[in-house]
Order: structure tokens, then sequence, then C-alpha cells
């Protein structure tokens, strides 16, 4: 008999869907049927159980080639590398639980290393922001019950967050939004006709690189103020119609993506849309969030926050005290200019997503992945390590793009005894540590 | 585990009436045991010109959670000049100030002698944060409150009086949560706040909701006292903040009038009033604004059903974080520093402020003075207990210099007369005229039996008791030799001479030397079953909640070592 | 030769995604994210027909990718690559002092280059480290 599991949390996107039905096997090891999540998550519960999933740790031999060897060989060549590194650099965690971020953390205080996740190139710009202007937020269940103007600025969620837009903001009933999106007024601002674009009542094609001269012109009008006839690409009356439905809103939520962050400005981007929001509080409510990329993407931040204190980019190399200075200790920054000296890519796949001359410097010195797959960094490492895949072969606590913790189900066994990521890292320091005594 | 003999300390253990006689303390399987019991190997502890107290219990604190988190990743300069190098080889590295890290909180709550901490506000939603975080809090045992004064299952429940089905959707809520008490924050306030509004007295209906937070609190007190609750409801108040909010008090605190608590737990109130220094104040502009503690107290000091914490002004830079989301909005508008805010569907917000109380702003002056003459003003200590709201008006290792100021009327006349606006602060309050000094027992009564007794935990917190749990402080400053330097009395008490943490001896002179397991309690309250509590729950998490019911409860993974205080009013 | 220059960017897409977690080895992510997405006056500015090869040239490196119009339209002047590893071959890593490399808004010459072979994602990768043996 197949076995139905619902409430299943998705191991995708930020939106982190957790009303997944997931259909198993008779013997709890196959993933049978998907019901509820969208094409990508999709794939990756049926993917989790696919033949020919790597199930031992791999290192790399001098003619170029991987070899199988033991968990306990990798646990002690990985221990080696960080024990050895002046600065190893242990960069990822997009896709992992909260249990194993902790356990990393616990490794990098003891290696004295840089502790940085994937924020560091996708929302670390919110984070700069935020430190100098605060983040007026709510969880996505107020915008389902109250909202009636939802912006998507420089996001995409039709792609990046198929579920988004269904489940969180325009068309869902709510218990004050009884019409659903017939009750709301969508507003979507981007440099292209996205699919997004095309579902929004008013699409402002914004000149790319332009958006801080546009959140301007936003304030400036909602302060009373009058803007020159073409703004950032944007005719005059098309920015005063939009503010003014803005304005006119009883709840309102701003969910702004990579097309801030990744631009021009930068954090100087998010820091206005940040003041934007703050300026239309004193007329009504509004609300603004960041489209975080992965379904844990936020764990990291949350976790070290309550540990460190700083949510990503933590230097722990002066071993007694850390720090965090984006610029300075950031991921690709420390690439660019060879700070490090080994490497460990963990949930995540720099190989692919860093641009390629960060991903040549690093492979400069020991290079270790650690990830279910097979991707692109596991594919120029010297050590593969896989582990089970978070939220199809082990649970834990994820953090979704509003910072709610939802606690993950495991939904079959992990594939041929592999380890999770928390069990490896804890084996990974107590192997350091004996590494330590024997020194 | 070790046996300890803790030799002729001055002890000062208020449930038994100990007043500060020399005698000794032991310790045996993680327990207070009489002096007979240990076995001759017992490892023996010179107490001799010590203060001796048991574990102290906190009954008010902003140390765990999605806002206290907030708080630490929105203020990166909070690390910054202020965090201590790591020592010590069982630690991790210890960093931030008024918003410290889990690690950090654990080890200064146990240097200072503290073994149980009340987290003061766990959001129902995002609870499995709290225990995420409590987790990973070290040494100390924790319980959390979750928010319940604008949660919609409630506003419904009570404004059609259904004291039953709120009672039983309360006790639900507690044990998904597996927390320990209804905490009440700005009741109908909050809620209002989702539409950017605000209820500033306790008649201001609650938008939509029509219930007015008058009613909201007196059905919750309705609420527990029928769960028979270990701790009464735990709140605050309406109109936090605001010159002249005192009236706003007194009309709150008189809602209490006529309920008696009815609970197996030994407590004596029937409503908690939390930090209390915030909502004493008089005036009606920052301009006139004065103290009210006076007109306060010499209420509560009548009301035997009511307990109160101090929330004192440290005078620090520090970090605002309540689930009074339209204050922290009001309070932004006022410093126009960053603003952080968070709205929780169906049940409740928060905002993070950080705050700079400048020791020559008038009015900050004014709010520590009143701090201080709440518990000064405090006829019973039983029933007043010292916090600082950590971190809203000043970080928790202030207690010490609390404690100073309370004890030496040297102390705080020094500050007083040192502030730049000395006469007009002197003027508006009532500080320079109290004369009293607290004693060793009475700090005892306010840092351990009396929150312990409040909480409904006094059999196992808060005293020296052979049975109750092995939690010591041992203090290196001599009551009958009291130092001429009243700094000596926060030296002593911000950093132990020796803790004992379940009896093992967790720290010495400030060096953590052990991290054992610590407990997270909370309440499993068994009510009559309650079919349409049920289906209303399940219908609001399927057309309201953006989360799924069946992942709502906290896993017993997050909370390893719990201990569950079971009710049962089926009986 | 026609040559353009244009402003470009990278961003998620759902067919990327998709092909993602499917593997970066599989054809499907090779079809999701080895194109350009230009706008249509600017593909006969460079005298091709859509679906033909290009060559993208920044600052920090050049690849081969297919030129076509996309669904989600840029307008003249703004061209996109799905975020990946075709997109990181060009993908300056300068970030202002943030951490975050330029992934949108840098400028690109782009370039007929009908009879250039698209390179695989392996190939891409390893060849820039050294570690690409052909294809097996």
């Amino acid at each position: 008999m197949a076995k139905v599991i619902t409430g299943v949390g998705c191991p995708y996107c930020g939106a982190s869907c957790d009303d997944i039905e997931v259909t198993v096997s008779d013997d709890g090891t196959k993933v049978l049927e998907v019901k509820n999540a969208c094409a990508i998550g999709n794939q990756v519960f049926h993917h989790a159980s696919t033949p020919g999933r790597i199930t031992s740790p791999r290192l790399r031999q001098p003619d170029g080639t991987y070899k199988e060897i033991s968990y306990e060989e990798a646990i002690d060549r990985a221990a080696r590398i960080l024990v050895n590194a002046k600065k190893p650099l242990i960069y990822g965690f997009g896709s992992t639980n909260c249990e194993g971020m902790s356990a990393a953390g616990r490794v990098a205080e003891k290696a004295g290393a840089v502790l940085d996740n994937c924020a560091s190139i996708c929302h670390g710009s919110s984070f700069l922001a935020i430190f100098d202007n605060g983040y007026p937020s709510c969880t996505l269940g107020e915008v389902k019950n109250r909202a009636d103007v939802i912006v998507y600025w420089a996001s995409n969620p039709a792609h990046a967050h198929p579920r988004h837009m269904s489940r969180y903001s325009i068309f869902p009933r709510g218990f004050f939004t009884g019409k659903g999106h017939m009750g709301r007024k969508i507003i979507c601002i981007d440099p292209r006709v996205t699919d997004t674009a095309r579902v929004a009542d008013i699409h402002l094609q914004v000149q790319q690189g332009h958006d801080y001269e546009l959140f301007n012109a936003f304030r400036t009008v909602l302060h009373g103020g009058d803007i020159p006839d073409m703004v950032a690409g944007i005719p005059k009356e098309k920015i005063l119609e939009a503010a003014g439905i803005m304005k006119k809103a009883r709840f309102g939520t701003v969910f702004y993506g990579m097309g801030l962050c990744h631009s021009d400005g930068r954090n100087h981007n998010v820091d206005i849309a940040i003041s934007m929001t703050r300026d239309l509080n004193e007329f009504t409510k509004w609300t603004i969030m960041a489209m975080r990329g992965h379904y844990n993407i936020a764990g990291p931040g949350v976790v070290w926050s309550w540990q460190f204190g700083f949510p990503y980019c933590i230097d722990m190399t002066k071993r007694d005290l850390v720090h965090m200075n984006p610029g300075e200790t950031s991921s690709v920054d420390l690439a660019m200019r060879d700070e490090v000296d080994a490497f460990v890519n963990i949930g995540t796949d720099a190989g692919a997503h860093f641009p390629i001359p960060a991903v040549q410097h690093l492979k400069k010195h020991p290079w270790i992945t650690i990830d279910p797959n097979i991707c692109m960094a596991s594919e120029i490492s010297d050590l593969h390590i896989p582990v089970a895949v978070v939220g199809v072969e082990t649970g834990g606590v994820v953090y979704r793009m509003d910072n709610v913790p939802i606690q993950f189900k495991k939904v079959v066994e992990p594939a041929g005894g592999i380890l999770t990521d928390e069990e490896l890292f804890d084996k990974i320091y107590e192997r350091m540590c004996e590494l330590d005594q024997e020194a | 585990m070790g046996e300890y003999l803790i030799k002729n300390g001055f002890v000062f253990d208020p449930v038994q009436g100990i007043n500060g006689d020399k005698s000794d303390v032991a310790l045996k399987d993680g327990k207070i045991v009489e002096t007979t019991a240990l076995s001759s190997g017992a490892t023996v502890i010179d107490a001799s010109g010590m203060t001796v107290m048991a574990g102290g219990v906190d009954i008010h604190s902003h140390v765990a959670g999605a806002k206290v988190d907030v708080g630490r990743l929105l203020r990166p300069e909070d690390k910054l000049f202020k965090s201590p190098k790591k020592t010590g080889k069982v630690s991790r590295v210890e960093m931030g100030y008024s918003v410290p890290t889990t690690f950090k909180t654990g080890y200064d709550y146990t240097r200072m002698g503290y073994s149980f901490v009340m987290e003061a506000a766990m959001p129902p939603l995002e609870a499995p944060h709290t225990h995420e975080e409590m987790r990973d809090t070290p040494i100390i045992d924790m319980a959390a409150m979750p928010v319940y004064g604008n949660n919609w299952f409630m506003l419904e429940y009570l404004k059609n009086g259904e004291i039953e089905n709120n009672a039983a959707y309360s006790a639900w809520l507690m044990t998904a949560t597996k927390g320990f008490a209804i905490k009440v924050v700005n009741p109908g306030g909050t809620e209002a706040w989702g539409w950017g509004l605000n209820c500033t007295t306790i008649h201001d209906p609650v938008p939509y909701f029509d219930i007015t937070p008058a009613e909201i609190i007196k059905g919750l007190i309705e609420t527990n006292e029928y769960l028979r609750l270990p701790h009464s409801i735990h709140l605050h108040p309406n109109n936090l903040g605001n010159p002249g909010n005192y009236e706003t008090t007194l009309e709150t605190l008189r809602l209490a009038e006529g309920y008696s608590p009815k609970s197996d737990f030994g407590r004596e109130q029937v409503l908690h009033n939390t930090h209390l220094q915030f909502h004493s104040y008089g005036g009606d502009s920052w301009g006139n604004f004065e103290s009210k503690a006076k007109e306060v107290m010499d209420y509560v000091n009548q009301q035997k059903n009511l307990t109160i914490d101090l929330g004192c002004v440290t005078l620090d830079e520090t970090t605002t974080m309540t689930a009074d989301g339209p204050f922290e909005h009001h309070l932004n508008g006022l410093n126009h520093l960053k603003w952080a805010n968070t709205d929780v569907e169906l049940e409740t917000a928060a905002g993070v402020v950080p705050y700079v109380y400048g020791k020559n702003v008038k009015v900050c002056d004014i709010q520590w003075a009143i701090g201080l003459e709440i518990a000064l003003f405090a006829k019973d200590m039983m029933r007043t207990f010292l916090t600082t709201d950590h971190p809203n008006a000043g970080p928790f290792f202030r207690y010490p210099r609390i404690i100073k100021w309370l004890m030496s009327k040297q102390s705080r006349d020094e500050l007083l007369h040192s502030f730049k606006w000395a006469d007009r602060v002197i003027a508006a309050t009532n500080l320079e005229s109290i004369d009293r000094e607290m004693t060793f027992n009475e700090i005892a009564q306010m840092t351990r039996a009396g929150p312990a007794k409040a909480l409904g935990i006094a059999h196992m917190y808060g005293s020296l008791k052979p049975g109750m749990n092995g939690n010591v402080a041992v203090y290196n400053i001599n009551p009958e030799h009291m130092p001429a330097d009243p700094d000596e009395i926060e030296k002593a008490f911000l950093r132990a001479a020796y803790v004992f943490k379940d009896g093992v001896m967790v720290s010495r002179d400030g060096e953590i030397l052990a991290t054992p397991p610590k407990l997270a309690l909370w309440v499993n309250a068994k009510v009559p079953e309650n079919a349409q509590v049920r289906r209303d729950i399940y219908e609001k998490f399927r057309k309201y909640y953006s989360v799924n019911l069946e992942n709502y409860p906290v896993r017993d993974e997050l909370a390893p070592n719990q201990r569950v205080i079971e009710l049962d009013i089926t009986a | 030769m026609a040559k353009i220059n244009l402003n470009m960017i990278t961003q998620r897409a759902i067919e990327e995604g998709v092909a993602m977690e499917k593997g970066k080895t599989t054809p499907d992510y090779f079809e999701a994210c080895s194109i350009i997405e230009m706008n249509a006056e600017d593909i006969k500015k460079l005298g091709i027909n859509p679906n033909a090869n290009v060559r993208v040239i920044s600052e920090s490196g050049e690849v081969i990718v297919k030129a076509v119009v996309g669904r989600q339209t840029c307008y003249p002047g703004l061209c996109h690559i799905r975020q990946g590893v075709w997109a990181n071959q060009v993908v300056p890593p300068r970030t202002q002092s943030t951490g975050e490399p330029q992934y949108s808004g840098f400028p690109v010459t782009v370039e007929p280059a009908e009879y250039e072979r698209i390179k695989g994602a392996l190939e891409l990768v390893q060849g820039a480290c050294g570690l690409w043996k052909g294809d097996e």
C-alpha cells in the first residue's frame, strides 16, 4: 500500500509551501506522486528518488577522476582541511535545515572560518539596508487576510516563486479579503514585461538600473511634491496614479526582489524602498518583504543572528570575537582577493552561481562540496560528500521568506544510509576536536 | 553528579524565613538536601563572609524568539566595542550587548546566579523559533509565554462571552506552542495596528471585532482562572509609554477587583502587571512629564491579588522590542532611528526600535527614578519583582546595578544629583525624598522567592528548602560588613563567586565551568473535549493561516529536556 | 559583421528552476539556460534570425549562447540570460563593496556567431578550472 503524507513542506523557493501531499512507496523509499507543488517543487521530490544518486563520498584523484571513499575518510579529510587552513570559507546553506546551519556554525567557530550564506550574493543588500533603516514587515498570512494593494517591485514570482501569488498575495481569499483578486490592486514594476507584469493591473516598465530614481519620485509625490514629466522611463501620470492607489490602500505590501539587490546601487535601492514604506505608514498601513529565494535561505540569517549576532559574512578568524563587514568578509570579495585558503560549498552550487572568475580563484585551494546531488560545484571539487535531501529525506526547521519557522517533514528514508548535514557537521566537529588533542 | 556542602554563608531564603543566618546548604543528585544527607566525600565550599541565595528567577525578559532575533540582526553596532572576548574552554563566542546572542544570555544570567528565565512574549506562530533559541541558550532553565491579547479566536470567543470555549482554545494553544502562561500585550491595540491604528484606553473598541480592551482583560482573567494555570495573566496594558498613562493603568488594574486566584500552584494574584515603570507616567506632554509611581503603588499595595515587576530604566543605549506594534511605530516617530515591525497573522505583532536612554535627557532620568520608586514604594516585596523588561528599559545584566541603587540611597542620590537637569528631575519625582534602603532579604524576595511564587513554580525554584532544584548562588558580599563603596554591591551580584545549577558547579567568579542540560518548562492543561473549538481551529487554519495546522505545534525535538506541568481540569 | 552593445541582466526563470532541480548536466538545463533573450529590434540589428548563436562579451569573459526574443519581453537595448552557468561566464564579479556581484545591469557586446558551438555546462565550468577532459 502506498502511503500519502500530507502537510509536507516544499524544499524549493522562499514561499516554503507546506501543503504538499506526497505519495510514497510501501517500503518508504520512493516518491510516487506529488500533489499541490509547483513544477519545480514537483521535480525536487521526484529527483530525490531517481536512480543513480551518489551515495558515498568521492575524492578527486591526481588524474582528475573521482574515487569513492568511506564517510569516515571523508570526515577525516574535511576536518584536516579545516584545521590546517588559515582562513577557510564555509559558504552556502540555501538548501539545508536550521539544524545543519547550527552544526556548521559550531564547526566554523572551531575552525576560525568565515561563515557565509547565499544571501551574500542574493539578499545581502537587503541586510545592509535593514541595518541602516529597519524593516516594517509582516507574515504572509497578514497579506492574505488584509492586503488590498500589492506591489511586486523588481521581483518575478511567476517564475521564481510560482505559488506566491496564489497562496499569499494576489488570489487568495482571506478574512478581510473575501473577494480575492477582485478586491486587490496589483502593481508590478519591472524593466521586462514579465509573466508577473502580465497579471498586474499596472505595469511600470522602469528603465533597468533606475529604480532608485523611481522610488524617489514616489516618495516625492507621497509627500505632496512635484516630479518631472518622465522619471526612469515612466510618465508622471502613471506614477501619480500608482502612488494614489498606494496611499489609499487599507493594507499594502511591497514584495521586492533581485532587481533591486543586483543592480547598481544595491542596498541603496532597498533602503529607499524601506523609506517609501515608512512614508506610507504615515497615511495607512504598509509593509515590505524581501522575496527570499530558497525555502530556508532566511534560516542562516535567523540562526546565526542568535548564535553570533550577525546574519552573514561572519569572520571568525580572530577566534575570540567575530565580526562582519560585507565587501570585506563576503564570499565573492574574499575569493576575488584570494584571501581564503580552503572552501566548503554546502547546500548551494557556487560552481554554477558565482561569476566564473570567483570560481577560478577559489579553485586554487582545497574545495569541498557537501550536496545531495551532482552539480557544478561537486564536479570541480576535491572532495564531494553527499547528504540527505532536506524536506525529502530528513525534516527540520526552515524559515520562510517572512521568517516564519516551518517544521518540515521527512517523506522517505535517506538513500543508501546517507548522513544529514547536521550529522555530518557534528562528526566533522568531533574529528576536529580529536585532531586538536592529537596535536 | 557531585555533592557539595556550601558552608558558613549568610543565607537568605524568604520562603523558609531564613534571614541572613549563618548556615550550610547541601547539594546532592541535582537537588538541595538536608546537610545530613551528604556523604563524607562531599566537596566543601567555604562561603564564610559571603551571601547565599537560591538561584535567581526572572519573571519577564525578552531573550529568545523572533523579535529578539530581529533586534540582533537589526543592530550590528550592538556588537561593536561591547562584546567580551571569549575565554574559558566550554564557552562559545559571546557577541552583543543590549541583545546578546543566546550563548551570552545563558552565560551572563548564570554569572549573576540566575537559574530560571521567563521569555516574556512568544508569538504562537513563531513558537518553534522561540524554542530553538531557548534550546541554544545554555545552562538556564526557561519557559515562554505565548501572546494571547490580540488573537482572533480569543477576540471572537470573548466578544460572545464564551469563556469555556476560549479556555479550551487557550489550553490547546498552550500545548501547541509548549507555552507557559497567558501573555497579554496591548489588548486589542495590536490587532488595531493591523490597520495602522491603536487602542489607547481600555474602552476603545477593537476595529471590526467590536470588543474593548477591558472586556478582553476580564475575559482572559476568567479564562486563566477557569484553567487554574500556574501563573496569572501576565499583562502589558494599553497606552504604554505615554505621559498621563497612569490613569489607564489604574483603570486596568481595577478590572481585577473581585477576582480571586484558583490554582494549586500557590500564587495569590490574578493579574501580573509587567514593567509597571512604563505605565506610571503623569503629565500630558513630555514637557510636564512626571512620576505617578506613588499613586499607582498606593493602589497596588492595597490589592493582594496583583503582582508587578519594575521595568527599571538603566540609562543605557538599548534596543526596544515589544508585541505592542503601534507603540514601536510611535516611538520611532519620536527618535527617528531604524524601525522593524512584524505583524503576525491572526495573533499579534512586534516592533523593534533602538533607543538611547541618555543620562542627561530629563524624560529618561524621570523614567529611571520611576522604576526605582515603584520598588521603594512597594510594601510587599513578594509581589514586586526586579526586571528591566530586558532589553526595553535596559539590559538584564544591569540587575546588579539596580540592586545597588535599591540598597544604597547614597548611590542613587549621587547619580540623581549628577544629572544635567537634576532640579527638574527631582521636582518631577519623589526619589530624593525616599530614604528606604532594601535589605538582602527583600532583594531575595524580589529576585527569587517572589517571582517563583507568582509564576507557580515555587515547588522547584526560588528557595533553598530541601527537595528544591539544586540551584544556588553564592555572592562575595558580607551583609554584616557592607562595603563602603556601593559599587562593590553591583560587582558582587554581577559575578557570583559560585553558581550551582541542578547541583553542578556551572560558574565560579564569572568563569563558565560547565553547561549541563537545561530545562524547558511548559503547561499542558487537559480540558473537556470541545468539538466546536476543534472545528474552529480546523477552519481558521484552512481559511486564514498561511501554514498547515499539522506543522504548527512545536515538535519535541525543539525542546529536548522538557518539564511539563500537567493540569487536568476535567477532573 | 554587426555588433551591438546591450545592457545585460540575469534572473530566475521557471524553466531554469525545473531543469536545475532535474540536474545541471541534463539537456533540459542546457536548453533552459544557454539562451539570451533580447528585443526583436536588436536581433534585427545583429542581422541574424532568431535562434541563431551569438557571442556575448563582457568585461570579465565571453560565452556563446542562442539569441531568442523570449516571452518576457526586454525593451530595445536590454538583454537577459537566465541565471546559471552561461550567464556567469560574463557576469562581472565586482560587488560595489556589498558582496553581491553585478548580476544586473552591465554592458555586453553581442555579435553573431552562427557557426560557433554552445558549450555544455560541465565543459564551461570544468574547463575554467582546468578539469575538462572532453566528452567521453
